[in-house]
């Protein structure tokens, strides 16, 4: 317990917060590799996710392919990724592991947002005349938005738990104080950034926790729509 | 290919020490989850604080989790209790939930039946209850499996070797094949142990295959 102690000091201890190497430059860091994997994962992995559960056609393959992506280690894909494409493209290599993590959840999320729809509200909405545009921007994806965040939910908990390990490669992050002070043995260093990612881990997934409630239309809102992180 | 060929003894016993430390956190989030998650199903008040709280670890980072456990528990960072007890935790925090689920899956109708066939709450428990879940469970272990496996690499930045030592050391000395062969063998275990759970589920519960079949296509 005086581990924890030492751990708060250091992290009340002014140094921390400014210049180079700072908390908040390592936050910044970290909720970049972050926002910008999970927002190329979410542009790939939204609109097939949503062809596929629109046109009803590749479930079997989609469902396969997300289950081995899961099955892939993201650390060695990173370590891999950076060996093939050289220490001056690390920084694509470790987007592109990041990209691969969050793309089975969201993909998920979306096609499971629109295959739970029932087949007979989007009749209905053909019936009243609208064109299939109107149909997908009106009816499936007001409707699926409660999956689709929840996949996205998934996602920014994979991706935000492994952009810890971007450090590894020389890149910043908040995984960077802990990768170094290990070996250093610097517990006060590594207990503290450990509580800062847990800070940010748990805020991201509060904030992204409160969208998807705020998301849910309020005809559907009767409690059927729980949790989905554990599907990811 | 050279590479592999040279070391094959090292990746087996790699690929062992990768094994052991998969399964024994996967069978004791397993049984940590049975008693938990029918505790949340039966009784509503506990629902909401269990579910809760093992959403909150779950959002943990595991590096993260690797640096606070040891000054918890009162154990060496680089110990691999430290890495079975995080990666338990996890795998406790994905049933949990599922068990809740599985549990609350089962058709009352069936529980009523049992108990009017005589069947005390401890009895059913066993012999109904579990083996009704087993379907919904067995799909969490799958999921539980495929996850623990691939955390299981990041203890190597903590001093446990698994197969992830292969992505560290691969790395730094710029072996292009040692890191694929860990990559690889990493994902292989993945699939084998999806496979030995799929099989026990079909052996243990001969009737539900479709089932298991049925309720992974959905969460995945």
């Amino acid at each position: 317990m005086n581990l924890f102690l030492e751990a708060w000091w250091w992290l009340l201890s002014p140094e921390q917060y400014v210049g180079q190497g700072g908390i908040p430059q390592r936050i910044g860091e970290h909720l970049y590799y972050t926002f910008v994997a999970v927002g190329i994962a979410a542009a790939i992995a939204i609109p097939v996710g949503y062809f596929i559960g629109h046109t009803g056609r590749g479930g079997v393959w989609l469902v396969g392919i997300a289950g081995a992506a899961r099955a892939l280690p993201s650390f060695g894909l990173m370590l891999l990724l950076v060996l093939l494409l050289g220490v001056s493209g690390r920084d694509s290599a470790a987007l592109a592991a990041l990209v691969i993590l969050g793309i089975p959840p969201l993909l998920a999320g979306a096609y499971a947002g629109v295959q739970q729809i029932p087949r007979s509200t989007i009749d209905a909405a053909k019936a009243q005349g609208m064109t299939p545009w109107q149909v997908l921007v009106s009816v499936e994806i007001p409707l699926s938005l409660p999956l689709v965040l929840g996949g996205l939910r998934g996602a920014v908990l994979q991706v935000v738990a492994t952009a810890t390990l971007v450090a590894y490669v020389g890149l910043g992050g908040l995984g960077y104080d802990i990768i170094q002070g290990i070996p250093l043995r610097r517990f006060d260093q590594t207990i503290g950034t450990a509580l800062v990612i847990v800070v940010v881990a748990l805020v991201l997934d509060a904030v992204l926790a409160g969208a998807s409630r705020l998301a849910t239309p309020r005809g559907v809102r009767v409690g059927r729509l729980g949790d989905v992180r554990a599907r990811s | 290919m050279d590479w592999v060929l040279n070391n094959v003894a090292l990746i087996i016993s790699l690929s062992l020490d990768h094994l052991r430390l998969s399964v024994i956190p996967i069978v004791m989030g397993f049984l940590v989850s049975l008693p938990l998650g029918w505790y949340a199903h039966r009784y509503a008040w506990s629902r909401g604080i269990v579910l809760t709280t093992v959403g909150l670890l779950y959002t943990v980072p595991s590096l993260a989790l690797f640096m606070l456990l040891p000054p918890v528990l009162g154990i060496s960072m680089l110990s691999q209790t430290n890495v079975l007890v995080a990666l338990s935790l996890y795998a406790a925090a994905i049933m949990v939930r599922n068990a809740a689920d599985a549990f609350a899956s089962i058709d009352p109708a069936a529980l009523r039946a049992a108990t009017a066939l005589g069947y005390a709450e401890w009895g059913r428990f066993f012999a109904v209850e579990l083996p009704l879940a087993g379907p919904v469970l067995v799909a969490g272990l799958r999921v539980v499996a495929v996850s623990t496996v691939s955390l299981v690499t990041v203890g190597v930045l903590v001093g446990v070797p698994s197969l992830g030592y292969f992505f560290t050391d691969g790395f730094q000395r710029r072996i292009v094949p040692e890191v694929a062969t860990g990559v690889i063998m990493t994902f292989l275990v993945a699939m084998a142990l999806d496979a030995v759970l799929v099989l026990v589920g079909r052996i243990l519960l001969p009737w539900s295959h479709l089932a298991i079949a049925s309720t992974v296509s959905q969460r995945s």
